[in-house]
């Protein structure tokens, strides 16, 4: 019984700030911008935070495809910026979109990979028929420390997807996840920013599980990059996700439809759902897709994605993710400092 | 005093060896200078290990009983000594190692280095390396690395007409050089327009003028000349080994486009050998900066005073030249780990003396010269050696 994705919804806030701007403040080279292939980032407004940008995404989802929330039955939310410690986002979601309420709810944390792991744990629930419908959430608005090179691309965005058996508008043909425990990338329970390794978060960490991730799922594919027309790779920058897709042996023709990270930054948990969106908002039927997250901590879920006949009927019926780079509003540091909360009153 | 020879020499790969802890890097690089010189271990009757900041790096101090438990020696009790001279901790050890030889308390002694530096984020690298200038008098002020070799820079050109383009020649000489050397940690080749478009570090100096953040490790087993031949058929005789001290902090020396101390370890060594420089084939000079090697390669000899930027412009300092400076890449290319550089040095020597250093190989190699600097010149330790 195939199962996948019935419906998906994105949603970023319309505020940037451009690298230049930060760059600028701390006295940064010029092509910071350049060199990252991140020219700007979005900046969630002073009310908005991973709870409810998850609910504007869940909100388009529902929407997309006309589902009544009463059916379903799983909420996860996987975020590495819940904004409570203790009381789950995914609750709060839940009860914005109006869910009945039997129902199984929980938060996923896994750096950047937290919503793919959402989307497995769905499927999986779906695949044995215990449920009929999961709403898996990647959703952040993540956090750099000032002055810190993450702070040039840590974003907001979220992205969510209804994973079921019916009307699917993409069917998962299968994942892979690669995990060790490789610590390029924390915070500590009470710390406001993360801390990270440095160039260590780039070949010990991205590189190798996502290449170990991808590799594993085409060998148990039996698929090579040429059988996809479309891939993602998850975009902690703009340079990272082009030059593991040149390693692997796809194109940039192939992930460029997803690539939105040099015009919105890492929405971290949203990032390569987000990406995975973008491809769907151009993709036919009876193209695949394939996409390969990366969480710091670390692990890479890669899935085999093939686009169904009924991504035509929904796919009109909500904004598309480049909707959300048009018609967007430009801060100033100072006004992105109070935006993220970072002027302690 | 007895005459020393190097009998073996082994290096590890330089370059961020995330898999590697700072103790497989010391077995790793122990047993290939141990095979090479053909010893067993119970021959091995003392080891010197320099290091500079083990406890800042990877929280570990006594790395002499360390590297004596590593090499499978700690059950014979072998007297294992870890010296500390910030960047020349590695020349300091050789140095220790050869006293030890000739003086006949030791007959067959390991002299290693080992630095595991990317375990700890680039701000606490920086911070630990930072210690090898004048904690009080420079760094409390503002003061790093770059910035005070920045400083020699600036002066040097203003003094002597140095150019910008003449640094960036130091790098593209030590790239090609590292780019044929198989343990080197950067292997590509770089332009004069590509240094001079790297980001700025501290003016004039640019990231390409830099050398990297590196984990390595190297040994040598040293050995009595006399008896040298029962464990190699191409030994190499340690003709000098000098050292020099000068005050810790750059603003308090007579001059800062000169390194007293290398000057002053240059004229030692050179007299204890009986050579001149221009005797010398080839050198492996500090140039933890490119600057640095400018310096070095006129505080050593090999040129006059503020001629030293002419002389690599004109080509004079690569393999072919008039004295083919830094084969291995140097510090700028085949990187840094701080305490194994010295030992690199001499490790690169040894293979270019018994002319085993494949396509970075300078033709009729008799006499090297090694010259290893801690800090910006408090410390500088030259070794003179012929095969």
């Amino acid at each position: 019984m195939p199962a996948g994705i019935v419906s998906y919804g994105v949603y970023v806030p319309r505020y940037r700030i451009k690298a230049e701007e930060i760059a600028r403040v701390w006295g940064e080279r010029e092509d910071m911008a350049k060199s990252l292939n991140v020219f700007e980032k979005s900046v969630p407004d002073i009310d908005e935070d991973a709870v409810t940008i998850a609910v504007e995404a869940a909100r388009i989802a529902i929407m997309r495809a006309s589902i009544d929330p009463a059916r379903i039955d799983a909420i996860y939310a996987g975020s590495e910026s819940h904004p409570y410690a203790v009381k789950p986002t995914a609750t709060i979601v839940g009860e914005a979109i109006g869910v009945d309420h039997q129902l199984t709810a929980a938060d996923f944390e896994f750096a950047c990979k937290a919503g793919t792991a959402a989307v497995q744990a769905c499927l999986g629930l779906v695949t044995a028929k215990l449920i009929d419908l999961g709403l898996a959430i990647g959703t952040d608005t993540s956090q750099g420390a000032p002055g810190d090179a993450l702070e040039y691309t840590a974003a907001a965005g979220s992205a969510a997807y209804v994973i079921g058996r019916d009307d699917l508008a993409a069917e998962i043909e299968g994942f892979y996840s690669f995990t060790t425990d490789t610590p390029d990338f924390w915070r500590r329970e009470g710390m406001p920013y993360p801390e990270h390794g440095g160039r260590f978060t780039g070949e010990p960490g991205y590189f190798k599980h996502v290449t170990s991730a991808t590799r594993g799922l085409l060998k148990k594919m039996r698929t090579i990059p040429e059988d996809y027309d479309y891939a993602v790779f998850h975009q902690p920058n703009g340079k990272f996700p082009v030059r593991v897709a040149e390693k692997l042996g796809f194109s940039i023709e192939q992930i460029e439809p997803g690539l939105v990270v040099p015009w919105i930054g890492n929405t971290y948990s949203g990032s390569s759902l987000i990406g995975l969106a973008a491809t769907l908002d151009v993709a036919r039927p009876g193209e695949r897709i394939f996409l390969a997250s990366f969480g710091s901590g670390a692990g890479s879920d890669a899935f085999s994605i093939r686009v169904e006949e009924g991504i035509e009927d929904i796919r009109d019926r909500g904004p598309r993710v480049r909707d959300f780079l048009k018609d967007v509003r430009y801060l100033d540091y100072a006004v992105y400092a109070k935006h993220k909360g970072k002027l302690r009153l | 005093m007895r005459s020393v020879s190097i009998i073996g020499a082994g290096c590890t790969r330089f370059g961020e060896r995330w898999d590697d802890s700072l103790r497989d890097l010391v077995v790793e690089t122990g047993i290939r200078a141990l095979e090479d010189a053909n010893v067993s271990g119970e021959e091995i009757d003392g080891l010197y290990v320099g290091n500079m900041s083990g406890g800042r790096f990877v929280e570990q101090e006594h790395i002499g009983a360390l590297i004596c438990d590593c090499a499978g020696l700690s059950r014979l009790h072998v007297p294992s000594t870890r010296v500390e001279a910030a960047c020349a901790s590695g020349g300091l050890a050789l140095r220790q190692g050869v006293l030890a030889v000739a003086s006949g308390y030791s007959d067959v002694v390991i002299a290693a280095g080992v630095e595991k530096m990317t375990d700890v984020t680039g701000g606490v690298a920086a911070d630990a390396l930072a210690a090898a200038a004048d904690r009080e008098w420079e760094c409390f002020f503002g003061a790093t690395f770059p910035a005070l070799y920045a400083m020699i820079a600036r002066l040097h050109m203003h003094r002597y007409g140095t150019t910008r383009e003449d640094l960036a020649e130091v790098a593209v000489k030590n790239h090609f050089n590292g780019s044929k050397n198989p343990i080197s940690q950067y292997q590509m080749e770089v332009t004069v327009d590509k240094v001079l478009n790297s980001p700025l570090v501290s003016d004039p100096l640019r990231v390409l003028d830099c050398s990297p953040i590196t984990d390595g490790a190297s040994a040598v087993v040293l050995a009595p000349t006399e008896e040298a031949k029962k464990y190699t058929d191409s030994p190499i005789r340690i003709l000098a080994s000098a050292q020099g001290s000068d005050t810790l902090a750059l603003h308090d020396r007579r001059d800062i486009t000169t390194l007293d101390a290398s000057v002053f370890a240059a004229r030692r060594a050179f007299s204890m050998a009986g050579l001149e420089p221009k005797e010398v084939d080839l050198a492996e000079v500090h140039d933890a900066f490119t600057i640095g090697e400018i310096v070095a390669i006129e505080d050593l000899g090999f040129f006059d005073k503020g001629d030293g930027g002419r002389a690599t412009r004109e080509g004079l300092t690569a393999i072919g030249g008039e004295i083919p400076i830094n084969t291995s890449g140097g510090l700028k290319a085949c990187g840094h780990p701080v305490g194994a550089t010295g030992i690199k040095q001499a490790y690169e020597m040894v293979l270019q003396l018994r002319g085993e250093a494949g396509k970075r190989q300078v033709e009729g190699a008799k006499v090297g010269l090694t010259h290893n600097v801690g800090g910006c010149g408090g410390t500088a330790i030259v070794h003179i050696m012929s095969r």
